[in-house]
Protein backbone atom coordinates (compact mmCIF):
# COMPACT_ATOMS: atom_id res chain seq x y z
CA UNK A 1 0.00 0.00 0.00
CA UNK A 2 1.22 3.48 -0.86
CA UNK A 3 0.16 6.43 1.31
CA UNK A 4 1.30 9.85 0.15
CA UNK A 5 1.28 12.90 2.41
CA UNK A 6 0.69 16.14 0.51
CA UNK A 7 -0.59 19.65 1.20
CA UNK A 8 -0.62 22.39 -1.41
CA UNK A 9 0.63 24.97 1.06
CA UNK A 10 4.12 24.54 2.43
CA UNK A 11 4.84 24.32 6.12
CA UNK A 12 1.50 22.82 7.19
CA UNK A 13 3.09 19.69 8.65
CA UNK A 14 3.43 17.15 5.84
CA UNK A 15 6.72 15.85 7.11
CA UNK A 16 5.41 15.76 10.69
CA UNK A 17 2.44 13.59 9.70
CA UNK A 18 4.45 11.32 7.40
CA UNK A 19 7.19 10.78 9.99
CA UNK A 20 4.86 10.15 12.92
CA UNK A 21 2.75 7.76 10.90
CA UNK A 22 5.89 5.80 10.01
CA UNK A 23 7.17 5.80 13.59
CA UNK A 24 3.77 4.70 14.93
CA UNK A 25 3.40 1.83 12.48
CA UNK A 26 6.91 0.44 12.53
CA UNK A 27 6.30 -1.66 15.65
CA UNK A 28 3.83 -3.81 13.74
CA UNK A 29 4.65 -3.23 10.06
CA UNK A 30 7.60 -2.97 7.74
CA UNK A 31 7.70 0.56 6.39
CA UNK A 32 9.37 2.16 3.43
CA UNK A 33 9.69 5.94 3.70
CA UNK A 34 10.28 7.88 0.47
CA UNK A 35 11.17 11.56 0.90
CA UNK A 36 10.17 12.97 -2.49
CA UNK A 37 10.51 16.62 -1.39
CA UNK A 38 13.85 16.60 -3.17
CA UNK A 39 14.29 20.38 -3.19
CA UNK A 40 14.13 20.49 0.60
CA UNK A 41 14.21 16.98 2.09
CA UNK A 42 13.70 17.18 5.86
CA UNK A 43 12.26 13.86 7.06
CA UNK A 44 15.76 12.58 7.90
CA UNK A 45 15.98 15.09 10.76
CA UNK A 46 13.15 13.25 12.52
CA UNK A 47 13.71 9.64 11.45
CA UNK A 48 17.50 9.81 11.84
CA UNK A 49 18.20 6.88 9.53
CA UNK A 50 21.65 5.43 9.10
CA UNK A 51 22.55 6.15 5.47
CA UNK A 52 23.98 2.95 4.01
CA UNK A 53 24.40 3.82 0.39
CA UNK A 54 24.15 6.83 -1.88
CA UNK A 55 24.55 7.38 -5.56
CA UNK A 56 24.23 10.27 -7.99
CA UNK A 57 21.18 10.62 -10.22
CA UNK A 58 21.89 11.67 -13.77
CA UNK A 59 19.79 13.13 -16.53
CA UNK A 60 20.77 12.09 -20.07
CA UNK A 61 21.72 15.23 -21.94
CA UNK A 62 23.00 15.45 -25.52
CA UNK A 63 26.65 15.47 -26.44
CA UNK A 64 27.42 16.54 -29.99
CA UNK A 65 30.01 14.57 -31.93
CA UNK A 66 31.44 17.49 -33.89
CA UNK A 67 33.22 15.22 -36.36
CA UNK A 68 29.92 13.78 -37.60
CA UNK A 69 27.75 16.91 -37.27
CA UNK A 70 26.74 18.68 -40.47
CA UNK A 71 25.00 21.54 -38.62
CA UNK A 72 21.76 20.70 -40.38
CA UNK A 73 19.73 22.03 -37.45
CA UNK A 74 17.40 19.05 -37.05
CA UNK A 75 18.18 18.69 -33.33
CA UNK A 76 17.31 22.31 -32.58
CA UNK A 77 14.13 21.95 -34.62
CA UNK A 78 12.88 18.89 -32.71
CA UNK A 79 13.83 20.08 -29.23
CA UNK A 80 10.63 21.29 -27.55
CA UNK A 81 12.56 22.89 -24.71
CA UNK A 82 14.95 25.14 -26.67
CA UNK A 83 17.85 23.28 -25.13
CA UNK A 84 19.86 23.14 -28.37
CA UNK A 85 20.83 25.95 -30.72
CA UNK A 86 22.66 25.30 -33.99
CA UNK A 87 24.83 28.10 -35.33
CA UNK A 88 26.84 28.15 -38.54
CA UNK A 89 29.48 25.76 -37.38
CA UNK A 90 28.81 25.10 -33.78
CA UNK A 91 26.07 23.53 -31.70
CA UNK A 92 25.20 24.95 -28.28
CA UNK A 93 23.59 22.73 -25.65
CA UNK A 94 21.81 24.26 -22.63
CA UNK A 95 21.67 21.38 -20.12
CA UNK A 96 19.51 23.36 -17.65
CA UNK A 97 16.67 23.39 -20.18
CA UNK A 98 16.99 19.75 -21.26
CA UNK A 99 14.28 17.31 -20.11
CA UNK A 100 16.25 14.27 -21.24
CA UNK A 101 13.60 13.17 -23.75
CA UNK A 102 16.25 11.75 -26.09
CA UNK A 103 14.59 13.17 -29.21
CA UNK A 104 17.67 14.91 -30.58
CA UNK A 105 19.87 11.84 -30.52
CA UNK A 106 17.09 9.64 -31.90
CA UNK A 107 16.26 11.96 -34.79
CA UNK A 108 19.73 13.22 -35.78
CA UNK A 109 20.20 12.03 -39.39
CA UNK A 110 23.99 11.74 -38.96
CA UNK A 111 23.87 9.92 -35.62
CA UNK A 112 26.06 12.73 -34.36
CA UNK A 113 24.46 13.00 -30.92
CA UNK A 114 25.07 10.65 -28.08
CA UNK A 115 23.79 11.08 -24.58
CA UNK A 116 25.84 11.56 -21.48
CA UNK A 117 24.65 11.63 -17.91
CA UNK A 118 24.59 14.97 -16.18
CA UNK A 119 24.30 14.84 -12.43
CA UNK A 120 21.21 16.59 -11.02
CA UNK A 121 21.25 15.29 -7.47
CA UNK A 122 21.79 12.29 -5.25
CA UNK A 123 19.69 9.52 -3.85
CA UNK A 124 20.43 8.17 -0.39
CA UNK A 125 19.36 4.82 1.01
CA UNK A 126 19.18 4.17 4.72
CA UNK A 127 17.40 2.35 7.48
CA UNK A 128 16.23 2.80 11.03
CA UNK A 129 14.58 -0.09 12.91
CA UNK A 130 11.77 -1.35 10.69
CA UNK A 131 11.85 1.63 8.36
CA UNK A 132 13.62 1.52 5.05
CA UNK A 133 14.46 5.09 4.07
CA UNK A 134 15.11 6.66 0.68
CA UNK A 135 15.55 10.35 -0.03
CA UNK A 136 16.51 12.41 -3.02
CA UNK A 137 18.40 15.66 -2.80
CA UNK A 138 18.46 18.04 -5.74
CA UNK A 139 21.85 19.66 -6.36
CA UNK A 140 22.00 23.42 -5.76
CA UNK A 141 21.36 25.28 -9.01
CA UNK A 142 19.51 22.42 -10.71
CA UNK A 143 16.01 23.29 -11.90
CA UNK A 144 14.39 19.94 -12.66
CA UNK A 145 13.24 17.86 -9.73
CA UNK A 146 10.99 15.48 -11.70
CA UNK A 147 13.63 13.00 -12.89
CA UNK A 148 14.90 12.66 -9.34
CA UNK A 149 11.42 11.99 -7.95
CA UNK A 150 10.83 9.46 -10.73
CA UNK A 151 14.06 7.72 -9.80
CA UNK A 152 13.12 7.45 -6.11
CA UNK A 153 9.74 6.03 -6.98
CA UNK A 154 11.31 3.31 -9.10
CA UNK A 155 12.60 1.89 -5.81
CA UNK A 156 9.20 1.58 -4.17
CA UNK A 157 8.84 -1.69 -2.35
CA UNK A 158 5.24 -2.85 -2.24
CA UNK A 159 5.94 -5.61 0.25
CA UNK A 160 6.11 -2.77 2.77
CA UNK A 161 3.78 0.08 3.65
CA UNK A 162 5.15 2.89 1.53
CA UNK A 163 4.85 6.40 2.98
CA UNK A 164 5.68 9.26 0.63
CA UNK A 165 6.56 12.78 1.79
CA UNK A 166 5.40 14.97 -1.12
CA UNK A 167 6.76 18.44 -2.02
CA UNK A 168 4.44 21.45 -1.54
CA UNK A 169 2.37 22.89 -4.39
CA UNK A 170 0.12 21.38 -7.04
CA UNK A 171 2.26 21.21 -10.19
CA UNK A 172 4.40 18.56 -11.83
CA UNK A 173 6.66 17.48 -8.92
CA UNK A 174 3.57 16.94 -6.76
CA UNK A 175 1.84 14.88 -9.45
CA UNK A 176 4.92 12.73 -9.93
CA UNK A 177 5.20 12.13 -6.18
CA UNK A 178 1.54 11.24 -5.54
CA UNK A 179 0.95 9.25 -8.75
CA UNK A 180 0.14 5.62 -8.02
CA UNK A 181 -0.81 6.18 -4.36
CA UNK A 182 -3.63 4.15 -2.86
CA UNK A 183 -4.45 7.06 -0.59
CA UNK A 184 -3.35 10.63 0.04
CA UNK A 185 -3.40 12.49 3.30
CA UNK A 186 -3.80 16.24 2.78
CA UNK A 187 -2.34 18.19 5.65
CA UNK A 188 -3.69 21.69 6.18
CA UNK A 189 -4.04 24.37 8.80
CA UNK A 190 -7.30 26.19 9.61
CA UNK A 191 -6.36 29.54 8.04
CA UNK A 192 -7.35 31.30 4.81
CA UNK A 193 -4.01 30.33 3.20
CA UNK A 194 -4.42 26.74 4.38
CA UNK A 195 -7.93 26.57 2.94
CA UNK A 196 -7.03 28.19 -0.37
CA UNK A 197 -4.19 25.73 -0.98
CA UNK A 198 -6.20 22.77 0.33
CA UNK A 199 -8.80 23.44 -2.35
CA UNK A 200 -6.08 23.30 -5.02
CA UNK A 201 -4.73 20.06 -3.59
CA UNK A 202 -8.23 18.55 -3.54
CA UNK A 203 -8.75 19.44 -7.20
CA UNK A 204 -5.40 17.87 -8.03
CA UNK A 205 -6.21 14.56 -6.31
CA UNK A 206 -9.68 14.44 -7.81
CA UNK A 207 -8.13 14.85 -11.23
CA UNK A 208 -5.75 12.00 -10.51
CA UNK A 209 -8.59 9.89 -9.04
CA UNK A 210 -6.71 9.19 -5.82
CA UNK A 211 -8.86 8.87 -2.69
CA UNK A 212 -7.91 11.29 0.07
CA UNK A 213 -8.72 12.63 3.49
CA UNK A 214 -7.70 15.70 5.43
CA UNK A 215 -5.52 16.13 8.50
CA UNK A 216 -5.97 19.49 10.24
CA UNK A 217 -2.82 20.62 11.98
CA UNK A 218 -2.57 23.50 14.48
CA UNK A 219 -6.31 23.36 15.06
CA UNK A 220 -7.62 26.41 16.88
CA UNK A 221 -5.32 29.02 15.35
CA UNK A 222 -7.50 30.56 12.67
CA UNK A 223 -11.13 30.11 11.71
CA UNK A 224 -13.54 27.24 11.00
CA UNK A 225 -13.58 27.62 7.21
CA UNK A 226 -11.59 24.43 6.56
CA UNK A 227 -14.08 22.38 8.59
CA UNK A 228 -16.98 24.00 6.77
CA UNK A 229 -15.40 23.36 3.40
CA UNK A 230 -14.68 19.68 4.15
CA UNK A 231 -18.21 19.17 5.35
CA UNK A 232 -19.69 20.80 2.28
CA UNK A 233 -17.47 18.80 -0.07
CA UNK A 234 -17.92 15.56 1.83
CA UNK A 235 -14.22 15.22 2.51
CA UNK A 236 -13.39 13.15 5.60
CA UNK A 237 -11.34 14.88 8.29
CA UNK A 238 -9.29 11.96 9.53
CA UNK A 239 -7.27 13.59 12.27
CA UNK A 240 -7.01 16.90 14.09
CA UNK A 241 -3.90 18.02 15.92
CA UNK A 242 -4.41 21.06 18.13
CA UNK A 243 -2.04 24.02 18.15
CA UNK A 244 0.45 23.03 20.81
CA UNK A 245 3.57 25.03 21.52
CA UNK A 246 5.28 21.87 22.85
CA UNK A 247 4.87 20.19 19.46
CA UNK A 248 6.26 23.30 17.72
CA UNK A 249 9.28 23.42 20.02
CA UNK A 250 9.92 19.68 19.65
CA UNK A 251 9.67 20.07 15.86
CA UNK A 252 12.25 22.85 15.94
CA UNK A 253 14.67 20.44 17.63
CA UNK A 254 14.04 17.62 15.17
CA UNK A 255 11.89 15.57 17.54
CA UNK A 256 8.77 13.72 16.45
CA UNK A 257 5.42 14.13 18.21
CA UNK A 258 5.30 10.55 19.44
CA UNK A 259 8.78 10.89 20.87
CA UNK A 260 7.69 13.75 23.13
CA UNK A 261 4.02 12.75 23.55
CA UNK A 262 3.80 8.94 23.20
CA UNK A 263 0.01 9.02 23.63
CA UNK A 264 -0.20 10.29 20.03
CA UNK A 265 0.87 6.89 18.74
CA UNK A 266 -2.64 5.59 19.30
CA UNK A 267 -4.08 8.48 17.28
CA UNK A 268 -1.77 7.75 14.37
CA UNK A 269 -2.75 4.06 14.48
CA UNK A 270 -6.40 5.13 14.33
CA UNK A 271 -5.54 7.34 11.37
CA UNK A 272 -4.00 4.33 9.64
CA UNK A 273 -7.12 2.24 10.25
CA UNK A 274 -9.23 4.94 8.59
CA UNK A 275 -6.82 5.09 5.66
CA UNK A 276 -7.11 1.32 5.21
CA UNK A 277 -10.89 1.60 5.00
CA UNK A 278 -10.86 4.43 2.48
CA UNK A 279 -7.96 3.42 0.21
CA UNK A 280 -8.41 2.12 -3.29
CA UNK B 1 14.08 50.29 -10.35
CA UNK B 2 15.04 47.57 -7.87
CA UNK B 3 13.68 44.06 -7.71
CA UNK B 4 13.33 42.27 -4.37
CA UNK B 5 12.29 38.62 -4.14
CA UNK B 6 11.15 36.93 -0.94
CA UNK B 7 12.04 33.22 -0.78
CA UNK B 8 12.57 30.66 1.97
CA UNK B 9 13.47 27.16 0.85
CA UNK B 10 11.06 25.62 3.34
CA UNK B 11 7.38 26.39 2.86
CA UNK B 12 5.23 28.08 5.46
CA UNK B 13 7.91 30.24 7.05
CA UNK B 14 5.98 33.46 6.43
CA UNK B 15 7.01 34.69 2.95
CA UNK B 16 3.54 35.86 1.97
CA UNK B 17 2.76 37.58 5.27
CA UNK B 18 6.02 39.52 4.97
CA UNK B 19 5.59 40.27 1.24
CA UNK B 20 2.08 41.64 1.87
CA UNK B 21 3.43 43.94 4.55
CA UNK B 22 6.14 45.18 2.18
CA UNK B 23 3.40 45.78 -0.39
CA UNK B 24 1.69 48.05 2.12
CA UNK B 25 4.90 49.74 3.31
CA UNK B 26 6.72 50.42 0.05
CA UNK B 27 6.08 53.49 -2.05
CA UNK B 28 6.02 53.40 -5.87
CA UNK B 29 6.03 49.68 -6.44
CA UNK B 30 4.49 46.84 -8.35
CA UNK B 31 3.72 43.65 -6.46
CA UNK B 32 4.14 40.19 -7.98
CA UNK B 33 3.00 36.79 -6.73
CA UNK B 34 5.36 34.22 -8.24
CA UNK B 35 4.07 31.32 -6.16
CA UNK B 36 1.85 30.36 -9.08
CA UNK B 37 1.28 26.84 -7.74
CA UNK B 38 -0.35 27.94 -4.52
CA UNK B 39 -0.89 31.67 -4.81
CA UNK B 40 -2.09 33.20 -1.55
CA UNK B 41 -1.03 36.85 -1.70
CA UNK B 42 -4.31 37.89 -3.34
CA UNK B 43 -6.11 36.92 -0.13
CA UNK B 44 -4.42 39.86 1.59
CA UNK B 45 -4.36 42.37 -1.27
CA UNK B 46 -7.91 41.93 -2.65
CA UNK B 47 -7.07 42.67 -6.28
CA UNK B 48 -9.49 44.08 -8.79
CA UNK B 49 -8.59 42.25 -11.97
CA UNK B 50 -8.05 44.54 -14.95
CA UNK B 51 -6.50 42.22 -17.50
CA UNK B 52 -6.39 38.47 -17.73
CA UNK B 53 -4.31 36.41 -20.12
CA UNK B 54 -4.17 32.75 -21.00
CA UNK B 55 -0.91 30.98 -20.36
CA UNK B 56 0.26 28.42 -22.89
CA UNK B 57 2.74 26.29 -20.99
CA UNK B 58 3.73 23.98 -23.80
CA UNK B 59 2.26 21.30 -26.00
CA UNK B 60 0.73 17.92 -25.32
CA UNK B 61 0.59 14.93 -27.61
CA UNK B 62 -2.83 13.97 -28.92
CA UNK B 63 -3.42 10.60 -30.58
CA UNK B 64 -5.97 10.07 -33.34
CA UNK B 65 -7.29 6.56 -32.71
CA UNK B 66 -8.77 6.37 -36.22
CA UNK B 67 -5.33 6.72 -37.80
CA UNK B 68 -3.45 4.67 -35.22
CA UNK B 69 -2.31 1.25 -36.45
CA UNK B 70 -1.30 0.16 -32.95
CA UNK B 71 2.30 -0.46 -33.97
CA UNK B 72 3.53 0.72 -30.54
CA UNK B 73 6.55 2.68 -31.83
CA UNK B 74 5.50 5.71 -29.77
CA UNK B 75 5.58 3.82 -26.48
CA UNK B 76 9.17 2.78 -27.19
CA UNK B 77 10.44 6.34 -27.55
CA UNK B 78 8.41 8.04 -24.81
CA UNK B 79 10.65 8.45 -21.77
CA UNK B 80 7.88 9.84 -19.61
CA UNK B 81 5.75 6.67 -19.65
CA UNK B 82 2.89 8.76 -20.99
CA UNK B 83 1.60 6.30 -23.58
CA UNK B 84 0.00 3.06 -22.52
CA UNK B 85 -1.99 0.34 -24.15
CA UNK B 86 -5.44 -0.10 -22.62
CA UNK B 87 -7.06 -3.52 -22.13
CA UNK B 88 -8.70 -3.41 -25.55
CA UNK B 89 -5.44 -2.73 -27.32
CA UNK B 90 -5.83 0.99 -27.91
CA UNK B 91 -2.95 3.34 -27.18
CA UNK B 92 -3.86 6.12 -24.79
CA UNK B 93 -1.80 9.22 -23.98
CA UNK B 94 -1.91 10.40 -20.40
CA UNK B 95 -1.83 14.21 -20.65
CA UNK B 96 -0.62 14.52 -17.07
CA UNK B 97 2.53 12.47 -17.72
CA UNK B 98 3.19 13.94 -21.19
CA UNK B 99 6.01 16.52 -21.07
CA UNK B 100 5.36 17.68 -24.61
CA UNK B 101 8.69 16.63 -26.14
CA UNK B 102 6.86 15.64 -29.33
CA UNK B 103 9.15 12.73 -30.21
CA UNK B 104 6.17 10.36 -30.54
CA UNK B 105 4.65 12.61 -33.18
CA UNK B 106 7.95 12.65 -35.11
CA UNK B 107 8.38 8.91 -35.20
CA UNK B 108 4.75 7.85 -35.70
CA UNK B 109 4.77 6.20 -39.16
CA UNK B 110 1.16 7.12 -39.92
CA UNK B 111 1.13 10.64 -38.45
CA UNK B 112 -1.52 9.77 -35.91
CA UNK B 113 -0.09 11.99 -33.19
CA UNK B 114 -0.39 15.76 -33.22
CA UNK B 115 1.11 18.20 -30.77
CA UNK B 116 -1.50 20.61 -29.46
CA UNK B 117 -1.03 23.80 -27.52
CA UNK B 118 -2.06 23.42 -23.94
CA UNK B 119 -3.63 26.21 -21.92
CA UNK B 120 -2.13 25.60 -18.54
CA UNK B 121 -3.01 28.67 -16.56
CA UNK B 122 -3.96 32.30 -16.46
CA UNK B 123 -2.25 35.45 -15.36
CA UNK B 124 -3.67 38.76 -14.33
CA UNK B 125 -2.83 42.42 -14.02
CA UNK B 126 -4.79 43.90 -11.15
CA UNK B 127 -5.16 47.05 -9.13
CA UNK B 128 -5.04 46.97 -5.36
CA UNK B 129 -5.20 49.69 -2.75
CA UNK B 130 -1.43 49.30 -2.42
CA UNK B 131 -0.62 49.57 -6.14
CA UNK B 132 -0.52 47.41 -9.27
CA UNK B 133 -0.35 43.65 -8.73
CA UNK B 134 0.59 40.93 -11.22
CA UNK B 135 -0.43 37.40 -10.30
CA UNK B 136 -1.27 34.07 -11.85
CA UNK B 137 -2.97 30.78 -11.43
CA UNK B 138 -1.42 27.63 -12.81
CA UNK B 139 -4.11 25.15 -13.80
CA UNK B 140 -4.39 22.02 -11.71
CA UNK B 141 -1.78 19.34 -12.32
CA UNK B 142 0.09 21.41 -14.89
CA UNK B 143 3.76 21.87 -15.53
CA UNK B 144 6.01 24.71 -16.58
CA UNK B 145 5.38 26.96 -13.64
CA UNK B 146 8.86 28.42 -14.28
CA UNK B 147 7.71 29.72 -17.65
CA UNK B 148 4.58 31.23 -16.10
CA UNK B 149 6.70 32.92 -13.44
CA UNK B 150 8.86 34.42 -16.18
CA UNK B 151 5.82 35.80 -18.02
CA UNK B 152 4.42 37.35 -14.86
CA UNK B 153 7.75 38.94 -14.00
CA UNK B 154 8.19 40.38 -17.48
CA UNK B 155 4.82 42.08 -17.20
CA UNK B 156 5.66 43.47 -13.77
CA UNK B 157 8.94 44.83 -15.03
CA UNK B 158 7.19 46.47 -17.96
CA UNK B 159 4.71 48.14 -15.58
CA UNK B 160 7.55 49.31 -13.34
CA UNK B 161 9.52 50.79 -16.25
CA UNK B 162 6.52 52.45 -17.85
CA UNK B 163 5.44 54.08 -14.61
CA UNK B 164 8.97 54.72 -13.35
CA UNK B 165 8.34 52.76 -10.20
CA UNK B 166 11.09 52.26 -7.63
CA UNK B 167 10.43 48.67 -6.58
CA UNK B 168 9.27 45.32 -7.88
CA UNK B 169 8.32 43.21 -4.85
CA UNK B 170 8.14 39.50 -5.60
CA UNK B 171 6.57 36.86 -3.36
CA UNK B 172 8.43 33.69 -4.35
CA UNK B 173 7.57 29.99 -4.17
CA UNK B 174 9.06 27.46 -1.72
CA UNK B 175 11.89 25.14 -2.72
CA UNK B 176 15.03 25.74 -4.77
CA UNK B 177 14.01 24.35 -8.17
CA UNK B 178 12.69 25.69 -11.46
CA UNK B 179 9.99 28.18 -10.33
CA UNK B 180 12.26 29.57 -7.61
CA UNK B 181 15.13 30.05 -10.03
CA UNK B 182 12.73 31.81 -12.43
CA UNK B 183 11.52 34.07 -9.57
CA UNK B 184 15.02 34.97 -8.52
CA UNK B 185 17.01 35.42 -11.71
CA UNK B 186 17.92 39.04 -12.38
CA UNK B 187 16.64 40.39 -9.06
CA UNK B 188 18.73 42.80 -7.00
CA UNK B 189 18.23 41.11 -3.65
CA UNK B 190 16.68 37.94 -2.27
CA UNK B 191 15.26 38.09 1.24
CA UNK B 192 15.34 34.59 2.70
CA UNK B 193 12.70 34.12 5.41
CA UNK B 194 13.57 31.29 7.76
CA UNK B 195 12.35 29.90 11.06
CA UNK B 196 14.46 28.55 13.94
CA UNK B 197 13.80 24.86 13.28
CA UNK B 198 16.29 22.29 12.01
CA UNK B 199 14.33 22.07 8.75
CA UNK B 200 14.11 25.84 8.47
CA UNK B 201 17.88 26.24 8.93
CA UNK B 202 18.76 23.46 6.49
CA UNK B 203 16.40 24.83 3.83
CA UNK B 204 17.57 28.44 4.35
CA UNK B 205 21.18 27.37 3.76
CA UNK B 206 20.18 25.63 0.53
CA UNK B 207 18.11 28.62 -0.61
CA UNK B 208 20.97 31.04 0.07
CA UNK B 209 23.47 28.79 -1.72
CA UNK B 210 21.08 28.59 -4.67
CA UNK B 211 20.75 32.40 -4.78
CA UNK B 212 24.53 32.78 -4.69
CA UNK B 213 24.89 30.16 -7.41
CA UNK B 214 22.87 32.51 -9.61
CA UNK B 215 24.89 35.51 -8.37
CA UNK B 216 22.01 37.10 -6.48
CA UNK B 217 22.73 38.87 -3.20
CA UNK B 218 20.86 37.76 -0.13
CA UNK B 219 19.64 39.01 3.22
CA UNK B 220 18.03 36.86 5.87
CA UNK B 221 15.29 37.30 8.45
CA UNK B 222 14.09 34.90 11.14
CA UNK B 223 10.37 34.52 11.62
CA UNK B 224 8.98 33.21 14.95
CA UNK B 225 12.53 33.59 16.29
CA UNK B 226 11.40 33.07 19.90
CA UNK B 227 10.17 29.51 19.25
CA UNK B 228 13.74 28.30 19.68
CA UNK B 229 16.30 30.89 20.79
CA UNK B 230 19.22 28.50 20.53
CA UNK B 231 18.46 27.77 16.89
CA UNK B 232 17.95 31.49 16.22
CA UNK B 233 21.40 32.14 17.62
CA UNK B 234 22.78 29.45 15.36
CA UNK B 235 21.19 31.15 12.33
CA UNK B 236 22.63 34.49 13.44
CA UNK B 237 26.12 32.99 13.73
CA UNK B 238 25.82 31.30 10.37
CA UNK B 239 24.75 34.59 8.74
CA UNK B 240 27.65 36.45 10.39
CA UNK B 241 30.14 33.83 9.29
CA UNK B 242 28.87 33.95 5.72
CA UNK B 243 28.49 37.76 5.62
CA UNK B 244 24.74 37.58 5.03
CA UNK B 245 22.99 40.61 6.55
CA UNK B 246 20.46 39.46 9.14
CA UNK B 247 17.83 42.18 8.76
CA UNK B 248 15.41 41.19 11.48
CA UNK B 249 13.93 38.75 13.96
CA UNK B 250 10.13 38.62 14.00
CA UNK B 251 8.52 37.24 17.17
CA UNK B 252 5.76 34.63 17.23
CA UNK B 253 2.43 36.43 17.68
CA UNK B 254 -1.25 35.50 17.46
CA UNK B 255 -1.80 38.72 15.53
CA UNK B 256 -0.17 37.20 12.48
CA UNK B 257 -2.87 34.56 11.98
CA UNK B 258 -5.56 37.05 13.02
CA UNK B 259 -4.46 39.48 10.31
CA UNK B 260 -4.56 36.63 7.78
CA UNK B 261 -8.08 35.68 8.82
CA UNK B 262 -9.10 39.33 8.43
CA UNK B 263 -7.36 39.46 5.05
CA UNK B 264 -5.19 42.46 5.92
CA UNK B 265 -1.39 42.84 5.67
CA UNK B 266 0.07 42.50 9.18
CA UNK B 267 1.57 46.00 9.30
CA UNK B 268 -1.86 47.46 8.49
CA UNK B 269 -3.59 45.29 11.06
CA UNK B 270 -1.47 45.73 14.15
CA UNK B 271 1.31 47.81 15.57
CA UNK B 272 2.64 45.16 17.94
CA UNK B 273 6.20 43.89 17.97
CA UNK B 274 5.92 41.60 14.93
CA UNK B 275 4.55 44.40 12.75
CA UNK B 276 7.13 46.86 14.09
CA UNK B 277 9.94 44.45 13.32
CA UNK B 278 8.71 44.00 9.73
CA UNK B 279 8.66 47.79 9.31
CA UNK B 280 12.28 47.92 10.48
CA UNK B 281 13.18 45.11 8.08
CA UNK B 282 11.69 47.05 5.19
CA UNK B 283 13.75 50.14 6.10
CA UNK B 284 16.92 48.04 6.17
CA UNK B 285 16.08 46.46 2.83
CA UNK B 286 15.59 49.89 1.23
CA UNK B 287 19.13 50.75 2.34
CA UNK B 288 20.54 47.45 1.12
CA UNK B 289 18.80 47.84 -2.23
CA UNK B 290 20.12 51.39 -2.57
CA UNK B 291 23.70 50.38 -1.86
CA UNK B 292 23.76 47.20 -3.95
CA UNK B 293 25.57 47.77 -7.20
CA UNK B 294 24.96 45.23 -9.87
Amino acid sequence: MIISVASGKGGTGKTTIAVNLALSLEYTHFIQFLDCDVEEPNAHFFLKPRIIESHPVNLPIPEILESKCTYCGKCAEVCAYNAIAVLKNTVLVFPELCHGCGGCSLLCPEMAIKEKGQRIGIMEFGAVNNIQFIQGKLDIGQALSLPLIREIKKHKNLTRIVIIDVPPGTSCPVIEAVKGSNFSLLVTEPTPFGLNDLKLAVETLRKLKIPFGVVINRAGVGDSMVDDYCQKENIPILMTIPMDKNIAVAYSEGKSIIQTQPSYRKKFLELFEKVKELKK
Amino acid sequence: MKQLVVISGKGGTGKTIISASFAALAQNKVIVDCDVDAADLYLLLHPEIQESHQFIGGKKAKLDLEKCTRCGECTKVCRFSAIEENPIGEFIIDPISCEGCGICSYICPVEAIAMEENISGEWFVSQTKYGPFVHARLAIAEENSGKLVTEVREKAKEIAEKNRLDFVIIDGPPGIGCPVIASLSGTDLALVVTEPTLSGIHDMERAIQMAHHFKTKTACCINKFDINLKNSEQIENWCNKNSIPLVGKVPFEDNVTKSMVQGIPLTEFSNNSAAKEIKKIWQKLIKLLATEDH
